[in-house]
């Protein structure tokens, strides 16, 4: 029987062996030295918040790896025999393989920040950060003051986490607006507004220079490119991710900045894959950057895998991207291609739609000759997945995209609608008269 | 803020602490008119026991019921044994020994408590309403932003299962345990709301009077933290304004106003088999003896049951009833919003689910085939079997022990629906209904789910929501009540409570949306 052995237990790793399991009668191990079972890494900031238990981030009970043959090892894999085909764990213990998956997701970016190893001193990632940061951080008596540096996704997760336990939080932000390289202005101002009113001191335009320790080897305080020095208990390093590979070292398998792969996710090495946050395209796909660290494109890489690996074989080729966060109390959702000022191309035009109190904003990217829909961007306004795909493949015009927002509403009921004044305010920019049509099931459900 | 809140905390308490006191203490005293009356009311012809009275009880003073309710039990008791010995059964009295003291209790009040009923409500429910205010109000401040207000949860005792927890347990259950099996000790708490009785229904009131009263009161107060934790949401809002007005104009208001009105006491929205002794030999004769609207009522309840019920279900999911319309489900969905969380999402309390809570059906149905059975042919065995016997099981099991002390006092521990989950067999029916024919499902998004499990976290009925959605599936379940939580608490959009057509509505999918589509379409349609 052949022996397929997954490195990582995340969503990647997950998703490959289930589906390897629905598809075959295969042996299955699967490696992780972070935690037992399977967990959301998503949810980490729920355990912290008391939202949930740690428990709860996991989707599937404690039977279910047995009963579906699935063989869990607790141990961390310290080289790859690529040669004899065999891991060798810390613990020196050997196994064997006849397919390896390597799934070993991210780890925190660190840019050799004077102090970036000190006590108090974290990003958040892993199930270890999580309890590295209960520790470091469990009360505004033991911790007065959180610097967290970098103004991402996790950056601001981190920073609500700490808001919960009113922990003060100063928020370092490099760019000049918050996450302004990926999303268009008016919405990153928007998130920076409210930022503020969860009374996160952010401070943009400021990079770290160093951290300081006391005498006990603790950071105390940092020092910013702007010469201010900011007393402090905890300092979240959140400033991205990068691949978890540093045990791969000579094995032979061909790493760049991730494992590099092909469109089969395959690495230079027969019989040796990778996917999810550690892999790395040779050729990005459409707009996608080779590394993709999120959620969704791990459980891609995931699903076409297994097929490859039961005989069917099968290239990654993600459909249109999409993506969703949330920002504090902001939903975000994204489909298809809207970027910021920064990386958008000449041809990329946005119309943008803010509400005129609450936190809500839209903006839709068009071709500016074509008018072809590209992609929209969503604030506190959910959208259904299925039909801005289906208009996406379609190639539809943002006149259209507009006339049948409403179908692509996906708020819950008696929320109040916006679609009226989303396209009020397009037909006052560009002199249209597109009039919006009923919400129809039949249109939503035409493609089943 | 917090000081106004803790002052809050400390009026509740002192108000749940002289509530508490009340069945303890008291003065009673039976004066011969008051003997005479219920002697009159309850037919009594037992000359043993009126003696029994008049010697030991009448004119005597009582402090307290735990004094006078042994001895009225003990007098019944000797007098009921004489009887049947005797072979005297017409004397033989069959109201229970509690009832009795109940009943005695009621009208031999007096002292302090029965003197000032307006000013002991006002220390009790008076004091338990402006604390709760107090406590909640503030949290318009402290909250914070409009939106999921779930911090903080499982660090807090009382929603942890934590010892504040636990008493909440107790209480909630010995509550219950006294307004179903000892009615005597809640007399006291019976005086408090009497001005309102009488104004509503003319009658003083009785323990059911102070359930009903209370009820309201717990669920308005309950309804106000609702609205405040939920304001971004306005599903919430009006789904908890439409259960309250259910609960204070339907549950409440009419039933005392009919009985003003010389009408038999009904609740129009409360669905056989819920309200399980609809076809009882005596509602059905009471029924039939109220003329014209004692008929309508028979009409509508069958109708309710048969018709309205399962349309409506069909058209909007099981929810129109569960979580908008019903008692118990608007008391789960206000006072026990805070346990939501602890409902068990294990594989194996859904098993246990199945089969109690069909169990149950059955078990309301074959009771009432028998009862129909009784009726018509004036029988009182099927098969057997007594029909009266049964009845009475399934009064003290299922209508007594699971909805009341189980339904609601194990709110803290396991959760705010254990009895719609388990136990409700009205569910158990509307579940049917749900699960194969109907237009109501909880649409997942597409492939936006990131298996962070707040949706099963916070499923009331024990649905693990995410093993729905992280598979992109839609969630068809005959227990889903509809609350709406999970779309809530989603952080990613993914979920939305819809009534849409029957096509397409059961979607199992392999591979998610946003994969590449041939591969979709390669192992969806296989």
């Amino acid at each position: 029987m052949e022996h397929i052995v997954i490195i990582g237990n995340g969503i990647s790793g997950i998703t490959a062996a289930r589906h390897i399991r629905k598809l075959s009668d295969k042996k299955i191990t699967i490696i992780s030295a972070e935690s037992d079972y399977f967990f959301s890494r998503t949810a980490l900031m729920y355990v912290y918040m008391g939202h949930m238990k740690f428990e709860h981030t996991q989707p599937y009970e404690n039977w279910f790896w047995k009963k579906n043959r699935l063989n869990l090892v607790n141990g961390y894999v310290s080289k790859v025999d690529t040669t004899n085909k065999k891991l060798i764990l810390q613990s020196e213990e050997e196994i064997g393989y006849d397919k390896l998956i390597i799934a070993t997701g991210s780890k925190s970016n660190k840019f050799g920040w004077p102090g970036q190893d000190l006590k108090g001193v974290q990003g958040l990632y892993s199930k270890q950060d999580l309890e590295l940061l209960e520790a470091n951080a469990p009360n505004n008596e033991v911790c007065k003051r959180a610097v967290i540096v970098g103004g991402g996704l996790i950056g601001i997760e981190l920073a609500e986490m700490l808001r919960s336990r009113d922990i003060p939080v100063t928020f370092l932000v490099r760019e000049s607006s918050f996450w302004n390289g990926v999303l268009p202005q008016g919405e990153s101002q928007m998130i920076n507004e409210h930022i503020l009113e969860h009374h996160i001191d952010l401070k943009l335009d400021t990079n770290l220079k160093e951290i300081i320790p006391d005498e006990n080897g603790r950071a105390k305080a940092v020092v910013t490119d702007k010469g201010e020095t900011i007393q402090c208990t905890v300092v979240g390093l959140t400033a991205g991710v990068t691949p978890n590979i540093d045990f791969l070292k000579g094995s032979g398998i061909e790493t760049g900045k991730g494992v590099k792969v092909n469109n089969f996710l395959e690495t230079n090495i027969k019989d040796v894959f990778a996917i999810g946050d550690c892999a790395e395209q040779h050729e990005a796909i459409g707009n996608r950057r080779p590394v993709e660290a999120v959620w969704y494109t791990g459980r891609m890489m995931g699903e076409a895998l297994a097929q490859t690996i039961c005989g069917n074989k099968m290239a990654y080729n993600p459909g249109h991207w999409f993506n969703s966060a949330k920002f504090l109390d902001i939903e975000y959702q994204t489909y298809g291609w809207v970027f910021s000022e920064r990386s958008k191309t000449d041809y990329e035009q946005h119309f943008h739609w803010r509400h005129s109190k609450e936190k809500i904003c839209v903006t839709i990217a068009f071709h500016k000759d074509t008018q072809q829909f590209l992609g929209i961007n969503t604030f506190g306004i959910r959208m259904r997945h299925e039909i801005l795909d289906r208009w996406l493949t379609e190639k539809r015009s943002i006149a259209y995209v507009l006339e049948y927002l409403k179908d692509a509403n996906f708020d819950p009921e008696f929320y109040a609608q916006y679609e009226e004044n989303i396209v009020a305010h397009y037909n006052s920019l560009y002199g249209t008269g597109i009039a919006p049509r009923k919400k129809s099931w039949k249109r939503i459900f035409s493609n089943i | 803020m917090q000081i106004i809140k803790k002052i809050g905390l400390f009026v509740f308490l002192i108000g749940l602490t002289i509530f508490t006191i009340l069945p303890f203490v008291g003065e009673f005293k039976l004066t011969p008119a008051s003997l005479d009356q219920i002697i009159q009311e309850k037919g009594i012809s037992s000359e043993i026991f009126i003696q029994g009275m008049e010697e030991n009880v009448v004119d005597e003073e009582f402090q307290g019921m735990f004094t006078l309710s042994p001895q009225i039990a003990q007098i019944l008791e000797t007098a009921n044994a004489q009887h049947r010995k005797d072979k005297e059964y017409k004397k033989v009295i069959y109201t229970g020994a509690h009832d009795m003291a109940a009943a005695v209790g009621k009208a031999s009040g007096s002292g302090f408590i029965v003197e000032n009923k307006g000013l002991m409500w006002f220390l009790t429910f008076g004091f338990g309403i402006l604390g709760s205010l107090l406590f909640i109000i503030p949290n318009i401040v402290l909250l914070g932003n409009k939106g999921i207000k779930n911090n903080g949860i499982y660090h807090e005792n009382a929603t942890n299962r934590g010892w504040i927890a636990w008493m909440v347990f107790v209480f909630l259950v010995s509550f219950y345990l006294v307004l179903y099996f000892r009615s005597e000790y809640a007399v006291n708490w019976t005086y408090l709301v009497d001005p309102i009785s009488e104004f509503l229904s003319g009658n003083p009131a009785g323990h059911w009077f102070v359930y009903g009263f209370m009820y309201c009161t717990v669920m308005t107060v309950m309804a106000v933290r609702m609205y405040i934790k939920y304001r971004h949401n306005m599903y919430q809002m009006v789904r908890t304004t439409s259960v309250l007005f259910f609960q204070i104009v339907f549950a409440f208001l009419i039933p005392e106003i009919m009985v003003r009105l010389q009408m038999p006491y009904y609740d129009f929205k409360n669905a056989f088999p819920l309200d399980y002794d609809f076809f009882f030999q005596w509602n059905l004769k009471s029924l039939l003896n109220s003329g014209g609207i004692g008929l309508f009522i028979l009409v509508w309840g069958i109708v309710l049951t048969l018709v309205i019920v399962p349309v409506m279900v069909y058209f909007f999911g099981k929810r129109w009833y569960c979580s908008w319309v019903c008692g118990c489900g608007g008391l789960a969905e206000t006072l026990g919003d805070p346990y939501r969380q602890h409902s068990s999402k294990s594989l194996f309390s859904w098993k246990v689910e199945r089969w109690l809570v069909h169990g149950v059906l059955v078990f309301a149905v074959a009771m009432t085939l028998m009862t129909l059975y009784s009726f018509f042919t004036e029988t009182g065995t099927v098969l057997g079997l007594k029909t009266q016997s049964v009845q009475n099981t399934y009064s003290l099991l299922i209508g007594a022990f699971f909805a009341g002390v189980i339904g609601t006092g194990f709110y803290p521990i396991f959760g705010n629906r254990v009895w719609c989950r388990f136990g409700c067999p009205l569910a158990a029916y509307l579940g049917f209904v749900q699960r194969f024919k109907s237009r109501f499902r909880i649409t997942t998004n597409g492939g936006q789910c990131i298996s962070c499990g707040n949706c099963s976290t916070y499923c009331e009925q024990g649905i693990d929501v995410r093993a729905y959605a992280q598979k992109g599936e839609n969630i068809i379940r005959s227990s889903c009540v509809g609350c709406g939580i999970c779309s809530a608490v989603c952080p990613r959009g993914v979920l939305k409570l819809e009534n849409g057509p029957l096509k397409g509505r059961i979607n199992p999918t392999e591979i998610l949306l946003g994969n590449d589509v041939d591969l979709m379409d390669l192992v969806n349609k296989k």
